[in-house]
């Protein structure tokens, strides 16, 4: 399967990636590669197949719902790029 | 022989002893990194203050009887995937770079427990995508059996640490190889415990479903020491399982007599190295004499566990790499106007061309018109590949494969072609697929001195049996034993 240019760019604005030109015409490539390897899939009949997300659990991973403890707000900053009080600051949101 | 050359479990016997301190054999690794990881590179940080504290206090415990564990004092290295308090970790990504955890990893917080000095933290390819260390944002590791060949990958720094005794032991993850196949290029041993036996809690992730920690080391019974610290439930972890770990050193030398191990005829394909089946096959051979009954067994859906794996990694890749926004941590463009500009730049310059591959295939595999095509059919692959080792368990006790199918390549050799390097972990990765535990064995040496792994699978939570498997093999052949020529 080919991918084009348009779909590459398509892609990478729902992934939030900024590719330059030439990103964008090597993944145009490598994915197509890629694309054609997995095709394979559709070979097989999987009707009646139930899909695996988890190869070994059961049961449901949603945790009770009560207040644990979390982070304190210092360390959950810590790392921030920037910071305004007790809150990561961002570049402006609405224009 | 030097200090650094010595297992996990003989030094722990000399720390017990009396004959070294855990500060002395501490800066002996510490000496050793300094003399040989410049050609190595396998450490992308080293905690030198960290672990000679560690070590004081292990020697104290020591001093007044009360050994933490059994390999209190033995220092370790782990991959910088893991979360370390106040050390930094950057998952071979520039958008880590001084990225410091508030926290510790469950893993690491476990060794730490023990009183496993941590010596520093190991390369990896970049979020744990690839398999030679070559996508590493900070450069390749070399494998200290050839300097100019791969450890293999992901958990290479793991890898190519042990084997160039710069440290005892590691810790590494595997989502589809990334334990065995480093270690079989390394002439170590490796396992990839059943997924939720290990915990993931504070382990950075690449594919939730499919990711598990699991212990790097020269030897059989270091490798259980080493797992046995780490396998317990965790309730942080909502995948961890509640199933309680056996003693793995207590059945060790059981051996194999009577067992059944099951010999996959879809895992001796076309281009595989001649070397490594010629190897495997002798490995084969030898737990026949040692009193196993080998059965040919069948994985008929195996030619489709790459494609499969090549689906759901990415898919799930792009989903948890969502969280690298420039906002909390890691990089952030300066320069970017408004929000939208800042991820795509910020991503952008953070990521390496691998991950950025990956995350642009798992984001189209989960786009509108094409979920069910690709992710929703991959997944129901996963179900035939899994039913597949359900039916092979019915009539044997393990499966015995080659890890690899070539010996460890040159750096560079592979780069430009990722589905060239994808094949690299066609016999590892149905084992992730499936959620089952694998190890890699040291099972003998190319004719330039290369070393050759046998994977052995097994049942869910079967560890100890694989353990058994592995010693058993390891006890009559001296491989392990061997160092490389660094």
């Amino acid at each position: 399967m080919k991918l084009t240019i348009e779909q590459v760019r398509h892609v990478a604005n729902l992934a939030r990636l900024s590719l330059t030109p030439e990103e964008e015409q090597r993944y145009a490539t490598q994915l197509s590669a890629v694309l054609d390897a997995v095709a394979q899939l559709q070979e097989l009949d999987v009707s009646g197949v139930e899909p695996t997300s988890h190869a070994t659990l059961a049961a449901s991973l949603l945790r009770e719902d009560v207040t644990r403890p979390s982070l304190p707000p210092e360390k959950g900053l810590a790392n921030a790029p920037s910071k305004v009080g007790t809150s990561f600051a961002v570049p402006k949101i609405i224009e | 022989m030097e200090l650094t050359d010595l297992s996990m479990l003989e030094l722990a016997a000399k720390l017990a002893a009396g004959e070294v301190s855990s500060v002395e054999v501490t800066r002996a690794c510490l000496a050793r990194i300094a003399q040989v990881d410049g050609k190595v590179k396998a450490f992308l940080c080293l905690d030198e203050k960290g672990a000679l504290a560690a070590a004081e206090a292990s020697d104290a415990r020591r001093k007044a009887g009360s050994p933490a564990s059994p390999l209190d004092g033995v220092p370790i290295g782990v991959k910088d995937l893991f979360l370390t308090e106040g050390v930094p970790t950057t998952a071979g990504s520039r958008i880590l770079e001084g990225f410091s955890p508030p926290y510790d990893s469950t893993v690491v917080g476990l060794l730490k427990k023990a009183g496993l000095p941590i010596v520093g933290k190991l390369n990896l390819d970049e979020f744990a995508m690839g398999s030679s260390n070559e996508s590493s944002a900070y450069g390749p590791t070399h494998n200290p059996w050839a300097l100019d060949r791969t450890p293999g990958g992901s958990s290479g720094g793991s890898a190519a640490a042990v084997a160039a005794r710069e440290v005892f032991g590691a810790l590494g993850t595997d989502t589809g190889g990334s334990i065995r196949q480093p270690a079989a290029f390394t002439n170590l041993v490796g396992i990839k415990p059943t997924y939720g036996r290990v915990s993931r809690y504070g382990v950075i992730a690449y594919a939730s479903s499919l990711d598990q920690v699991g212990p790097m080391a020269r030897t059989v019974p270091d490798t259980a020491a080493l797992l046995q610290l780490i396998a317990q439930h965790d309730p942080l972890d909502s995948t961890s399982a509640p199933v309680e770990a056996p003693n793995y050193s207590e059945d060790l030398e059981g051996g194999v007599r009577g067992l059944k191990l099951g010999v996959p005829r879809e895992y001796f394909i076309e281009g595989m190295d001649p070397e490594v089946e010629a190897t495997v096959r002798q490995a084969m051979a030898a737990y026949e004499r040692l009193g196993a009954t080998l059965v040919e067994v069948s994985l008929p859906h195996t030619k489709y566990a790459l494609a499969t794996y090549y689906l759901l990694a990415p898919a799930e890749a792009s989903s948890n790499l969502a969280r690298y926004d420039g906002v909390r941590y890691g990089l952030r463009a300066k320069d970017a106007k408004g929000l939208r500009e800042m991820y795509g730049q910020s991503r952008d310059r953070g990521f390496g061309s691998e991950v950025k591959h990956r995350i642009m295939l798992g984001t189209y595999a989960l786009s509108a018109g094409y979920y069910d095509a690709y992710y929703v059919r991959a997944q129901k692959v996963r179900t035939l590949i899994r039913q597949d080792f359900t039916k092979a368990f019915e009539q044997v006790d393990a499966i015995l494969s080659p890890a690899s199918p070539v010996p460890p390549f040159k750096l560079g050799e592979k780069t430009d072609n990722p589905l060239s390097m994808y094949l690299m972990d066609v016999f590892t990765l149905p084992c992730n697929l499936a959620g089952l535990p694998g190890l890699s064995l040291p099972c003998g040496f190319t004719k330039s001195n290369l070393p050759i792994g046998l994977q052995i699978l097994g049942k869910p939570f079967d560890e100890a049996r694989l353990l058994r498997i592995a010693r058993a093999f390891e006890r009559e052949h001296d491989f392990s034993r061997r160092l490389a020529p660094l």
